[in-house]
C-alpha cells in the first residue's frame, strides 16, 4: 500500500509518520508537498501534526486552503484513504472535509500528556483491526483540541456513527476527568461520512514502538492495511 | 556619515555603554574617531554580552579539550563524538534580562536563539531544557513572570517542533527583580556535515536569509550588559519579537541549503545581529567582509545604516556561499518562502566595509571588533559575610520534637515546597515527544533520547544549587558539576561533555567578581577530576536590581551518552520485592539545605564536602550497575535530602510503590538524617535476584554503601534501628508533592 505524508510549511510530524510507516510497518512512504496535486500513485494520505503555517488565522486555516487539500475530494472519491492527525485533524475541519471545529483548549494552554480512547467504531477502515469498547493509549500534543459541533451536526454524528474515538479513563468510562480539553462529547476523533476521512487529534504515531510508549498507535495502521490478526491476538486487549 | 547621524562624543559612547577608556582605546585603533553607524558596532561589539570582558580573563582555566571533542569553545555550539558518523551539539544560553522585562517574548526569543546556534552548526535540533530561576510565587509579580516564561518557551519550542526533555526551576527571593531564563539546546549532526561561521574565500558572495529586518532589539546586547533600575519598563522595545513558524522554515531550509554543498560557512545572528555576523564570521578566517545594507530585507521603512547592523530581530542567518552556488542558495529559500539575498562579498583586507547606497558609512577592522574588545581583570574580593554565613550552625536551631509526626510533617511540608514540588504543571505545557526519539520524558533525573538506526542514547541534564554555590562559590559550583553528571549517570549515561550558563550579579563589585572567578574554578577541578569537557557556555553578568544580586548560578548542562539505550535508568521504584541501597558517603548537612530554607528561611552554613574521586567511583559504580541491568531504579540524593529522594522514588512516577528503610541506629537528629544534603549519595533499587551480583559489583568500586530496604506496599517507612521516623500512606506523599507548586500557578 502507497502511502503519502503532505508536508506543509510548519508541519513536523512528517518525519515521525515516515519514519513508523517505513521502519517499523515495511510499507512504502513518500513526502508529498503541500503543492502537489498529483495524488494519483498514493492509497491513503497522512496530513500529520504541527503548526502548519504557525497555526496563524486559526490552527489548519491556511493549510486547510493549499493545493494538495483542495485535491483530496477527488483523491477520496476514487478511494484514497485520509488520516488526519492533530493539526491534520485541525486542516480536514478547515477545508470542510470533516465537520466541526478545533477550538482552544478549555484550560487555555497547551497539554502534552497520555489519553486513552475508547474505540466507539470499529466498523472503520481505520478501526476495524480494533474491537468496539476497546481502550487505546495514545498521547496528545496541542493547544487547540477542543471539539465543537452544532447540535444538528453532533446528532448528524451519532447517528451515522462517525465518532470513531472518545477520551475515557484508562478502564474505559467517558467521563468529564478523562478529557484532556473539553471536547463535546469527549470526542476525540470523527470519520467522515464516507468513511474515507479519519481526523484525530492523538498522535498515533508515537504509539507504534514499545520503546516511546506504546504500541496502540499501529492498530490504526493494521487497520488501513487491512490487516486482521486471525488469531485474534489484538482482540485479547 | 548618513545625514542626520548624531555628532560622535564622548558622550554619546558613554551613553552607549562604553567607557572614557574603552573609547579612547576606539580612537587609537582607528587612528581617529569613529563614525556613528561605527560606534554602534563597537557598543555592541563590546558590550560585556558580546565581548566577555570581565569574565575572559577567569574563562581560561576551564578545561575544554578531550579526545572525543570535536569542536570546543569558540563556535556557535561544542561538539561531541558519538560514534560511528554521528555527533552531538548542544549550548546553554541566556535570556535573563529580556525575560524580566518582556516574559513571554523574552523566554521565547531565548529558544530561538540557542536554537539556531545548533543548527548553524548543520544539526537538527532533537532537544530542548531550560533551567528557570524566579522569586517568590506567592507574589503576582513572579506567578505573572512564571506564566509568561513557561507559556513562551512553549510557545516557541511546540510550534518550531523540538522535545522538552527536561530543566529545572527554582525559587529564592535574589531572583524577584532578575529571574533567569537559561535555555539550552541539542542537536544531532553527522562528522561530514558539521559547518563553522568562518567568512572563507575572497570573492565569495555572502548572504543574508531568514525573516526581514526590523527595529526590535536594537541594543539588546547592551541592555543585558547594564543592571536594572526604575526604568527598566522602558527597555521594553530592547526585546526581540520571536516567529517559530520561520525559524522552523529557516531550519528546513539551512539543513537543505547546507546538503547542496554550495555553503562555505554560517552563522545565526543573535545579540548584535548583523554587525555580530559580519565582523566574527570574517574574523574567524582571517579575512574581510564588504555589505551592502540597503539591500538587507526589511519590515520597516526609513531604518539607518546604524538600525540595520544592530538590529536582532530574530529568525535570520547570514552565510557565505561558494561563487558560483548563489543560484542553490536562492532555489532553496525560495521553496520555503525566505529571503535570500546577496548583500556582499567576502574579501582579503581584513576589514568590515559596510556602505549604504554606494557610500562607505563604517570601516573597521574585524578583528578589532571580533577579538580586541578589552580583557579586564578585576579586583575580585571575599565577601565580608563569607565567614559569617560558614560560621552558623543550623544544629544549633531548636531541635524539633522527636516524634514520627514531626517528621512526617517535616518531609511533607519539604516536597511541597515550590523547589521541591512537581514540576508537572510546567512540562506538560511542552511537547516531549516530537521527533519520537524521547525515552525517558521530564521528571526523573535526566531526559534520555533514542537515536534511531542505531543502539545509541544521549541523555541530558540541567542542574545548580545555587544555595550552595552561594555559601561556598568553589565547592557549590565543582558539585554542581558533579549533580549533573550524577544526574547522567543515575540514568545509564556517561557525561560526554558540559555547557555552563553562568549567571551573576554585577562584575564591577568585587565580592561578586570573587563568586564568579572560585566559581569558574570549582567547575574547572571537577571537570578535571570527572574528566568532562566545557565545550561551550554563556556569561550572564548584571543580574542585579538596586545593588541586590541574585545567588551566584552557574548552570551546568550535560550531555552523556548511553552505549545501549536499552540498558537506561529511572528514578521510581520499579517492583515489589527490590532491596533498596544507598550508595555514597554519609556525611551530609543542613547547611544551606532545602530544610533549612523552608522551616527556618534561611540560607547559612557548612556544606558536606565534596571528594571528587569518591563522585568518580561512585557515578562509574552506577553505570556498570546500570549496563548489567541490575537496577530496578536509581536516584540522585538533593534537595530535602534522602528522605525527599526516597518520597520521589515512591510516589513520583507513573507507577508508584513502597519502601520500608531501615537505616540502622544512627546517632544524632533526625532531621540531619533525613533531611541532611550531601553530594555523591545515590538511592537504588536492586532486582532482587541480582542483590548478589550487585554486592560483587560494588566490591570492585572503593564507594561506602550499605543495603537500607526493601520496596513494597503502599507506605513509605523510614526506621533508624528502633524508633521510626517517617510512617507516611503514599497518597499522602503524592499529594503534597503534586500540588506544592502547581497551587502557586493554578
Amino acid at each position: 500500500m502507497n502511502f503519502g505524508v503532505v508536508i506543509f510549511p510548519g508541519t513536523w510530524s512528517d518525519c515521525d509518520f515516515h519514519y513508523v510507516i517505513s521502519e517499523v510497518l515495511h510499507q512504502p512512504v513518500r513526502y508529498v508537498w503541500h503543492r502537489d496535486t498529483n495524488l494519483a500513485d498514493f492509497d491513503c494520505l497522512i496530513l500529520p501534526g504541527g503548526f502548519s503555517y504557525g497555526d496563524y488565522l486559526r490552527a489548519g486555516a491556511v493549510a486547510g486552503r493549499s493545493p494538495v487539500v483542495e485535491a483530496l475530494p477527488e483523491f477520496t472519491a476514487r478511494g484514497g484513504l485520509v488520516l488526519g492527525s492533530c493539526n491534520g485533524f485541525q486542516i480536514l475541519c478547515e477545508a470542510g472535509l470533516l465537520p466541526g471545529a478545533l477550538m482552544r483548549n478549555e484550560c487555555l494552554q497547551y497539554r502534552c500528556q497520555s489519553t486513552y480512547l475508547l474505540v466507539e467504531n470499529a466498523e472503520t477502515a481505520f478501526t476495524r483491526a480494533m474491537r468496539p469498547g476497546q481502550v487505546l493509549k495514545m498521547p496528545i500534543s496541542h493547544g487547540e483540541g477542543k471539539y465543537h459541533a452544532d447540535a444538528e451536526t453532533l446528532r448528524g454524528l451519532r447517528e451515522k456513527n462517525q465518532i470513531v474515538f472518545r477520551y475515557c479513563t484508562e478502564h474505559g468510562r467517558v467521563v468529564k476527568e478523562a478529557n484532556p480539553n473539553g471536547s463535546l462529547d469527549n470526542i476525540a476523533g470523527i470519520i467522515n461520512d464516507e468513511g474515507t476521512v479519519l481526523g484525530l487529534m492523538p498522535h498515533p504515531e508515537r504509539a507504534a514502538e514499545a520503546a516511546v510508549g506504546g504500541t496502540d498507535g499501529t492498530l490504526i495502521f493494521n487497520s488501513i492495511l487491512g490487516t486482521l490478526v486471525e488469531d485474534g491476538s489484538f482482540l485479547k486487549r | 556619515m548618513t545625514a542626520g547621524d548624531p555628532k560622535v562624543t564622548l558622550d554619546l559612547a558613554q551613553s552607549h555603554g562604553l567607557t572614557a577608556e574603552e573609547y579612547d582605546r576606539i580612537i587609537r585603533r582607528l587612528g581617529r574617531e569613529p563614525t556613528f553607524t561605527e560606534l554602534g558596532l563597537f557598543s555592541a561589539l563590546w558590550s560585556e554580552h558580546c565581548a566577555y570582558k570581565h569574565s575572559r580573563v577567569f574563562l581560561r582555566s576551564l578545561p575544554t579539550r578531550a579526545a572525543h571533542v570535536l569542536q570546543g569553545p569558540g563556535e556557535n555550539a561544542g561538539i561531541v563524538d558519538l560514534g560511528g558518523d554521528l555527533a552531538l551539539t548542544f549550548k546553554i544560553e541566556s535570556h535573563n534580562h529580556p525575560s524580566f522585562i518582556e516574559p513571554f517574548q523574552g523566554a521565547a526569543t531565548g529558544v530561538g536563539g540557542i536554537l539556531r546556534d545548533i543548527f548553524t552548526m548543520g544539526a537538527r535540533p532533537i532537544a530542548v531544557l531550560d533551567s528557570l530561576r524566579f522569586g517568590d510565587p506567592a507574589d503576582p509579580r513572579t506567578r505573572r513572570l512564571i506564566e509568561g516564561v513557561v507559556s513562551g518557551i512553549g510557545w516557541y519550542g511546540n510550534c518550531f517542533g523540538v522535545p522538552n526533555l527536561g530543566g529545572e526551576v527554582g525559587f529564592a527571593p535574589e531572583y524577584a527583580g532578575n529571574p533567569l531564563v537559561n535555555a539550552m539546546a541539542v542537536g544531532l549532526v553527522s562528522k561530514r556535515g558539521i559547518f563553522r561561521a568562518r567568512a572563507d574565500g575572497v570573492g565569495n558572495p555572502v548572504f543574508y536569509v531568514g525573516a526581514k529586518t526590523g527595529r526590535d532589539g536594537i541594543h539588546g546586547a547592551t541592555m543585558a550588559s547594564a543592571t536594572f533600575d526604575e526604568t527598566a519598563e522602558e527597555r521594553r522595545p530592547t526585546v526581540q519579537v520571536g516567529d517559530p513558524f520561520t525559524e522552523k522554515l529557516l531550519l528546513e531550509a539551512c539543513l537543505e541549503a547546507m546538503a547542496t554543498g554550495a555553503i562555505v560557512g554560517i552563522q545565526d545572528m543573535g545579540a548584535a545581529g548583523l554587525a555580530c555576523a559580519c565582523s566574527e564570521m570574517p574574523a574567524r578566517s582571517g579575512m574581510g567582509m564588504e555589505i551592502e545594507v540597503s539591500r538587507v530585507p526589511q519590515r520597516e521603512t526609513g531604518m539607518t545604516p546604524y538600525e540595520i547592523m544592530l538590529s536582532e530581530s530574530q529568525e535570520r542567518m547570514l552565510l557565505v556561499a561558494a561563487r558560483g552556488r548563489e543560484e542553490d542558495v536562492r532555489r532553496t529559500f525560495a521553496k520555503w518562502e525566505l529571503d535570500a539575498v546577496e548583500i556582499g562579498t567576502v574579501t582579503d583586507d581584513g576589514l568590515l566595509r559596510v556602505r549604504f547606497h554606494g557610500a562607505v558609512v563604517a570601516e573597521v577592522p574585524v578583528k578589532a571588533l571580533a577579538d580586541e574588545a578589552p580583557v579586564y581583570e578585576k579586583p575580585t574580593a571575599r565577601p565580608g559575610w563569607q565567614d559569617a554565613l560558614g560560621a552558623f550552625d543550623p544544629l544549633a536551631l531548636p531541635a524539633p520534637p522527636d516524634s514520627c509526626d514531626a517528621a512526617a510533617e517535616a518531609l511533607l511540608t519539604l516536597l511541597a515546597s515550590p523547589g521541591i514540588a512537581s514540576k508537572e504543571w510546567v512540562f506538560r505545557q511542552y511537547d516531549q515527544q516530537v521527533g519520537i526519539n524521547s525515552l525517558v520524558l521530564p521528571g526523573s533525573d535526566a531526559g534520555v533520547l533514542r537515536i534511531k538506526g542505531t543502539r545509541t542514547g544521549v541523555a541530558v541534564t540541567t542542574d545548580c544549587n545555587a544555595r550552595f554555590v552561594y555559601l561556598d562559590p568553589r565547592a557549590g559550583a565543582a558539585m554542581a558539576v558533579a549533580e549533573a553528571a550524577r544526574n547522567l549517570s543515575v540514568s545509564g549515561a556517561r557525561p560526554l561533555g558540559l555547557t555552563d550558563c553562568l549567571n551573576f550579579g554585577s562584575p564591577e563589585r568585587p565580592e561578586i567578581l570573587w563568586q564568579f572567578k572560585e566559581a569558574v574554578a570549582g567547575i574547572s577541578e571537577a571537570c578535571r577530576v570527572l574528566e568532562i569537557p566545557v565545550v561551550g557556555g554563556n556569561v550572564s553578568f548584571y543580574n542585579e536590581t538596586l545593588g541586590q544580586a541574585i545567588l551566584p548560578t552557574p548552570v551546568i548542562g550535560m550531555a552523556g551518552i548511553l552505549d545501549d539505550a536499552e540498558a537506561r535508568c529511572t528514578q521510581w521504584l520499579a517492583e515489589e520485592g527490590d532491596r533498596i541501597a544507598l550508595l555514597g558517603p554519609d556525611t551530609v548537612s543542613l547547611g544551606g539545605s532545602e530544610w533549612l530554607w523552608v522551616q527556618h528561611r534561611r540560607v547559612a552554613g557548612r556544606l558536606a564536602p565534596l571528594d571528587l574521586a569518591v563522585e568518580r567511583a561512585l557515578q562509574e559504580a552506577c553505570r556498570a550497575a546500570i549496563g548489567a541491568q541490575l537496577l530496578g531504579s536509581a536516584h540522585d540524593c538533593a534537595e530535602g535530602g534522602l528522605a525527599v529522594a526516597l518520597a520521589e522514588a515512591c510516589a513520583s512516577g507513573p507507577r508508584r510503590w513502597g519502601a520500608d528503610v531501615d537505616l540502622g541506629p544512627v546517632g544524632g537528629r533526625a532531621d540531619l538524617t533525613l533531611f541532611g544534603e550531601g553530594p555523591s549519595r545515590v538511592v537504588v533499587s536492586v532486582k532482587a535476584d541480582r542483590a548478589r551480583h550487585f554486592e560483587q559489583l560494588m566490591s570492585e568500586f572503593r564507594v561506602p554503601w550499605r543495603w537500607i530496604g526493601r520496596v513494597g506496599g503502599d507506605r513509605l517507612r523510614i526506621r533508624a534501628g528502633e524508633a521510626t521516623l517517617v510512617d507516611l500512606d503514599l497518597d499522602r506523599i503524592a499529594g503534597a508533592w503534586r500540588g506544592g507548586f502547581e497551587r502557586y500557578v493554578s
